[in-house]
């Protein structure tokens, strides 16, 4: 069974089709790519996905669930958790934080343990912080634990957001174009990171990416489309020879 | 030892005051100064709840204090006064020892209930809407209330007197002052453990990107709803205190001026800095008695410091620090942040 299933999801804003038509699915254990020239409508199919819009028309189905009338922290709470194309942490609380956080849907107590410090907070709060910084520690972040996200290099903070949505433990990890504003060795750094993610972690990675040669270095499978239509899919040899893609891409700055 | 070195200090403290005001060591005028300032602490440190960690902005605080402070003066003199309203009390007086903090309680719970009128709208509402929103609200409160004629309209309600004095014949204590300092510090305590904890750090989530927040696993709409009820139930809270205290309630007190009033404290102590709202509290109860003189023009002076503070410090005194992060000892006695 797919672990994402799209099925002739279509989006409108207004007049718009940003998305049309699309069937999407993603089989579990693997690094996909998604992959279209600017205003493609991959950032909203993310979007979409995550529960942040909710499909004009069409079905989003988790691991055999339709999201449909779910709020994006109930999709998170099953298994989706995603970076963003501008970098979203919460930029004044300390790395430490921003992990801790993102742990909302499983905080097992309530607002009045939280006041009463009962010993079921104690002991989730404890468990929620050692967790943090063992994910910290795995990812070498833990140097930052105490830092704010703004202090930190452009690179850091993709890595912070990438930890952070790894802290949900994710079955799905949407990350969108991870490497952009990375230099060519913090590039290298992702793709390394990336990779490592994917052999470590139970999680499926889907990634939109500007940048061919992370693209082609890390997905096995990867599906282009344009005007929010899918216009090939395939393996990166596939993708790179297929006459669609290229034209798509040559009417395009990009390539 | 560190661990409770604060409760001693502050059961000391509650029992000097207590010891001062039943010998009349401090006078009258000077222990309703004390008790104005407990007030304004739980006025301030619950609106910067949201005004500060939230980053919402609400003008309305004073529109939950007024619905905490008639609905316990109610509670509290149908229950122990005679009343030509209500009739003869309905409970033997004396109980009203008992009695009393729960019927601040219920004001507190009736005032949070009145802050869904404001956390309902703010899940599809945001800024300059959502202010609008909030003085809307103070509004409804006070024409409502205006309207109510069985608990005096505008004349204003009263009695609340006799349920004070009805404590001090049972059990020969400044009841009043204890209240106010007990239920100050249950407040401040309360706000600190909520947001120190990963749960009430989903509030400041909101205000630095709320569209992270919630697709970060953060219930954004339970968040902002226990942020304003529980913002809303201390103003109540504070209303309640407010009201047995001078023993006479009136619309007049809960307008906008006094929501304006909790405003500034908020903005001269600093946004999202607990310790700083409580330091601005009491210097601006001091300031509003050492202005009291100047009656009506004070409150040509008082917008006007708004003015001088949002020029100069906009951060306020604090900025969002607390106090340990000027004076680093005090951590040896309390750990502020968690
Ligand atoms: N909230 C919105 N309201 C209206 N139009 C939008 C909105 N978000 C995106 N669009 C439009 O939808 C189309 C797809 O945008 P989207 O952000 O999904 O593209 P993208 O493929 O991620 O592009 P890029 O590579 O530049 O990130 C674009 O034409 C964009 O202008
Ligand atoms: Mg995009």
């Amino acid at each position: 069974m797919s672990l994402l299933e799209i099925k002739s999801m279509t989006h409108r804003f207004g007049g718009l089709k940003a998305v049309s038509e699309l069937n999407i699915s993603i089989e579990p254990g693997r690094v996909e790519g998604l992959i279209g020239p600017n205003g493609a409508g991959k950032t909203t199919v993310f979007n979409l996905v995550s529960g942040f819009y909710t499909p004009t028309e069409g079905n989003i189905i988790v691991d055999g669930r339709d999201t449909a009338g779910l709020k994006p922290h109930q999709v998170t709470a099953m298994g989706v958790a995603r970076t963003f194309q501008n970098i979203r942490l919460w930029k004044d609380m300390t790395v430490l934080d921003n992990i801790r956080i993102s742990q909302h849907h499983r905080l097992g107590y309530s607002f009045f343990d939280a006041v009463m410090r009962t010993k079921r907070y104690m002991k989730r709060e404890s468990e929620i912080t050692a967790e943090a910084y063992k994910l910290l520690e795995e990812l070498s972040l833990v140097d930052f634990a105490n830092e704010y996200p703004k202090n930190l290099p452009y690179g850091t903070q993709r890595k912070v957001e990438i930890a952070r949505a790894l802290s949900v433990k994710p079955k799905l990890l949407l990350l969108d174009e991870p490497a952009a504003g990375l230099n060519s060795s913090d590039v290298v750094t992702l793709i390394n990171l990336v990779k490592w993610i994917s052999e470590n972690f139970p999680v499926t990675i889907w990634m939109i990416e500007h940048h061919m040669d992370v693209v082609m270095e890390l997905c096995s499978h990867i599906v282009c489309i344009d005007f929010g239509e899918t216009i090939a899919e395939g393996t990166p040899e596939e993708i790179r020879n297929n006459p669609a893609v290229i034209s798509a891409y040559l009417g395009d700055d990009n390539i | 030892m560190k661990k409770y070195n604060v409760q001693i200090i502050l059961a000391i403290a509650l029992a000097i005051l207590a010891y001062m005001a039943q010998e009349e060591i401090i006078g009258k005028y000077a222990l309703s100064v004390l008790m104005f300032m407990g007030i304004n602490v739980i006025l301030s440190t619950s609106l910067n709840l949201v005004n500060g960690y939230m980053g919402e902005f609400s003008c309305g605080h004073a529109g939950f204090m007024a619905v905490g402070a008639y609905v316990s003066s109610v509670l509290g003199v149908m229950l122990f006064a005679k009343d030509k309203v209500f009739g003869p009390a309905l409970l033997d007086p004396s109980l009203s020892i008992w009695i009393f903090p729960l019927i601040v309680i219920v004001g507190g719970v009736a005032a949070a209930l009145a802050g869904l009128l404001v956390a309902i709208p703010s899940f599809k509402t945001r800024g300059d809407y959502l202010a609008i929103i909030t003085i809307a609200a103070n509004y409804i409160v006070i024409s409502l209330v205006e309207n109510i004629d069985t608990i005096g309209g505008a004349r204003g309600f009263m009695g609340m007197k006799s349920v004070v004095k009805a404590m001090g014949k049972t059990v020969d204590m400044p009841w009043m002052p204890i209240w106010v300092f007990i239920f100050t510090i249950l407040s401040v305590w309360i706000i600190r453990r909520f947001i120190s904890s990963t749960f009430g750090k989903g509030v400041p989530a909101i205000n630095q990107d709320e569209i992270a927040a919630e697709i970060m696993s953060v219930n954004t709409n339970k968040m902002k709803m226990v942020a304003f009820m529980l913002s809303s139930g201390l103003a109540g809270v504070a209303g309640a205190l407010f009201a047995y205290i001078l023993g006479y309630v009136n619309p007049g007190s809960f307008t906008i001026l006094k929501s304006t009033e909790v405003l500034v404290m908020v903005y001269l102590g600093g946004m999202g800095s607990l310790s700083g709202s409580v330091l601005s509290a009491i210097l601006f109860t001091l300031l509003l008695e050492a202005l009291r003189p100047l009656q009506i023009i004070k409150w040509v002076v008082v917008p006007f410091l708004l003015i001088l503070l949002m020029q100069f410090r906009p951060e306020g005194i604090m900025g969002n620090r607390e106090l340990p992060d000027f004076f680093p000892r005090l951590k040896r006695f309390y750990a502020f942040k968690d």
